[in-house]
């Protein structure tokens, strides 16, 4: 074997054998670049020690499974599966490594497994509502029309979710216009102004992001309506969502605003711009995608509030295009009022309406892929 | 031709001031800021407050009774918490006990394992996981998850029924079994509000192993460590405020989630510690649930029971939140 055909380029290569060998030893350029090594790759032995062990234990599992062991249900089959995969991987990695590395596949099987747990209960939740709603979402009239003088029990040809739909846009454009502001300029308080209550006024707000939505119905309902009169009404609604939303803007917002680099700051206050056209030139600018963020993250969370609209709406059959009075209907308060009837055909209206705030939840998150796509960096 | 008097006046001679002081404009920024941030505050107090406010007829009518009565029969006028107090815990705790291991491994799968491309899906679909409406939550976990999840309660009262939280009172082994008497309990409420909790405490926890600072992870790497030497020795130990404080704002939500719990649970008062067992209520399902349809007296009532669900939610997550924040400053690293 001549040392040119050595696989390692090693440092200890002895320097006597001859000179033409000795400068094989040099590495060409193209040599550095097709032998770099990449350093997480997985070798066709890593792979199918995992494709194997999860294939036996399979079979395995599917030989005694119903037929020596008093089991059945899929879900008992999935966790056996489970753990005969981690005893068959474990011993078919230890025959080919040490210990570390043996715990270390095992640790990364289980986090995989993890993984896929969780993806697979969010996608469960929501191709399930989706397969669940394609009745009533196919109705044309489902979309286009109100409830008014229909009765619940109604077939899926008659009545719609329209009203609730246009009182969710509502509810949620005034609880936006509230909570924006109010909550950028709590973030731009946080990180741009602070202070000796930046720290409490911080503590708070990360207190609040987990605050029930029924405590903030609650409140809302104890202030407004009883304190100050007010009917039970959208505008209601919308004031109780802002509670809610303002802790999720201000916190993700000033994550934000924190990672704006502070020699943009210093720039422009350098040029002589005050701190406020620093903010409102410079910073807020500069971080607008990670705003965008924080903004989505709160609608989300806001138009799927069921206890708020609850407790200080109440629900409508009818349209109501006023926030100011009477009940207005919202989308997850139309659902859950669907849900108590256990009418099978308001159940299948309930999930048609799930599917429509479902629809509105992704398609807030498709732009906010959008958004996040293009200047990476600001989250 | 007028002279002036160039003579230096002692004004002229004094030092200059380096800082000198802020603009108008800068000032009124800062006080509207300022004004804002502790509006926020007054807001988080004002809600104690009012709910305080409220509650005081109803402790004055009920005495220290309220926190030790079990049922809520307001036509008897027989009315206390003690039941969904415990009722609240129970299903915060079976939420937290399934969220907190997955919340755990999925963040540590997203930050040490998932490949880059893959990482940032992985990041979209815990927040996406988040902002899922509650109520989408619920109809899927009475719908679809709870005809499988009472498998998972039979067997657990099969085998481990002699220990008296998966008691179920009916024959477990009985050739048909009784299927409604593990229906809509505790413990299938728990694993709905579990979907909740895991973003949350997920989110959190990957916030902080992200800043694991990268040269101890360097280093551990150089010293021949595995990926799950990384993890045990440079990840989790830095990441350590983040998972309690990740999981005890979880816990938090996990009190006060409504919308799920009210579709899954089938109301039932009484002490019970039988979690799979059908029928328990939680502060907020009882809120939500008897709001409306309530008199003035029965409001208070439930308005009190609104202001011990607040003061629980607000220790824990305060707590959370310092302990988020402690581990943020980066204490613990030295580099």
């Amino acid at each position: 074997m001549t040392i040119a055909e050595r696989p390692n380029h090693d440092l200890a290569v002895p320097l006597d054998e001859s000179d033409g060998a000795a400068l094989d030893l040099e590495p060409t350029r193209d040599e550095i670049r097709g032998k770099r090594r990449r350093v997480r790759a997985t070798t066709l032995d890593d792979r199918l020690e995992l494709a194997g062990s999860a294939l036996s234990a399979l079979c395995v599992i599917g030989l005694i499974y119903g037929h020596l062991l008093p089991l059945n249900g899929a879900l008992g089959f999935l966790v056996l599966w489970y753990l005969a995969f981690v005893g068959i991987y474990a011993v078919v990695v230890s025959v080919s490594n040490p210990r570390p590395i043996v715990i270390d596949r095992l640790v990364t099987a289980t986090l995989l497994i993890a993984s896929v747990i969780v993806v697979a209960a969010l996608a469960s939740a929501v191709i399930y509502t989706f397969v669940k709603g394609w009745q009533a979402l196919t109705n044309v009239r489902f979309l286009t029309h109100d409830m008014s003088a229909i009765s619940p029990t109604a077939p899926l040809s008659q009545g719609g979710i329209l009203h609730a739909i246009v009182g969710t846009l509502i509810e949620i454009a005034i609880a936006i216009a509230i909570s924006l502001p109010l909550g950028l300029a709590t973030a731009v308080y946080l990180s741009e102004v602070g202070g000796r209550f930046a720290n409490i006024v911080r503590t708070v707000i990360e207190a609040m992001t987990a605050l029930p939505e029924i405590l903030a119905g609650l409140f809302i309902y104890v202030v407004m309506v009883v304190g100050l009169g007010f009917p039970k009404s959208g505008f209601s609604v919308s004031v109780a969502m802002s509670v809610t939303m303002i802790p999720i803007i201000a916190r993700t917002s000033e994550v934000a605003l924190r990672i704006v680099p502070s020699g943009l700051r210093e720039a422009s206050n350098a040029l002589g711009g005050t701190e406020w056209r620093t903010t409102m030139r410079v910073v807020l600018p500069t971080a607008s995608a990670g705003l965008a963020t924080a903004l989505i993250l709160s609608i989300a969370r806001g138009i799927g509030e069921t206890a708020i609209p609850l407790l200080v709406s109440g629900a409508s059959s009818f349209m109501n295009t006023n926030p100011f009075s009477n009940p207005m209907n919202s989308l997850p308060l139309f659902i859950y009022d669907a849900y108590v009837t256990h009418e099978p055909i308001a159940i299948e209206r309930a999930f048609g309406a799930a599917s429509v705030l479902l629809i509105m939840v992704l398609g807030l998150f498709v732009v906010l892929r959008l958004l996040t796509r293009d200047r990476k960096g600001t989250r | 031709m007028t002279t002036v008097s160039v003579a230096p006046s002692d004004e002229d001679l004094a030092p200059r001031l380096l800082s000198p002081g802020l603009e108008r404009s800068d000032r009124i920024y800062h006080g509207v800021a300022l004004g804002v941030g502790l509006g926020v505050l007054v807001l988080m107090g004002a809600i104690g407050v009012f709910l305080g406010i409220q509650s005081i007829p109803t402790l004055k009518h009920y005495g220290f009774g309220f926190f030790t009565t079990a049922q809520w029969q307001p036509e008897l006028d027989h009315i206390g918490i003690a039941s969904v107090l415990i009722g609240t815990i129970e299903v915060a705790t079976v939420a937290i006990v399934v969220a907190f291991p997955l919340a755990l491994l999925f963040a540590l799968f997203i930050t040490e394992v998932a490949p880059r491309r893959v990482k940032s899906w992985l990041v979209s679909s815990v927040d996406l996981m988040a902002a899922v409406p509650s109520i989408i939550y619920g109809l899927w976990g009475f719908f679809f998850m709870m005809p499988h999840a009472i498998l998972l309660s039979r067997w657990l009262s099969q085998y481990m029924g002699w220990f008296p939280l998966f008691k179920v009172n009916t024959d477990p082994n009985a050739a048909t079994w009784q299927q409604s008497s593990y229906t809509s309990s505790a413990f299938i409420a728990g694993l709905a509000v579990a979907m909740m909790a895991i973003p949350l405490a997920c989110a959190v926890m990957r916030g902080v192993f992200d800043q694991a600072p990268i040269a101890e992870r360097e280093a551990a790497l150089a010293l021949s460590g595995t990926r799950f030497g990384v993890i045990r020795t440079v990840v989790l130990p830095f990441g350590r405020g983040g998972i309690v404080g990740g999981t005890m704002l979880a816990l938090g939500r996990a009190l006060g989630e409504t919308a799920a719990v009210l579709i899954i649970i089938s109301p039932a008062y009484g002490i019970k510690f039988r979690i799979l067992e059908a029928g328990q209520q939680t502060i907020s399902a009882l809120i939500a649930g008897n709001f409306g349809n309530a008199t003035s007296s029965q409001l208070s009532a439930l308005l009190t029971a609104g202001f011990v669900l607040f003061l629980i939610t607000l220790g824990v997550n305060t707590a959370a939140a310092v302990v988020i924040r402690r581990s943020r400053s980066g204490a613990g690293t030295e580099l």
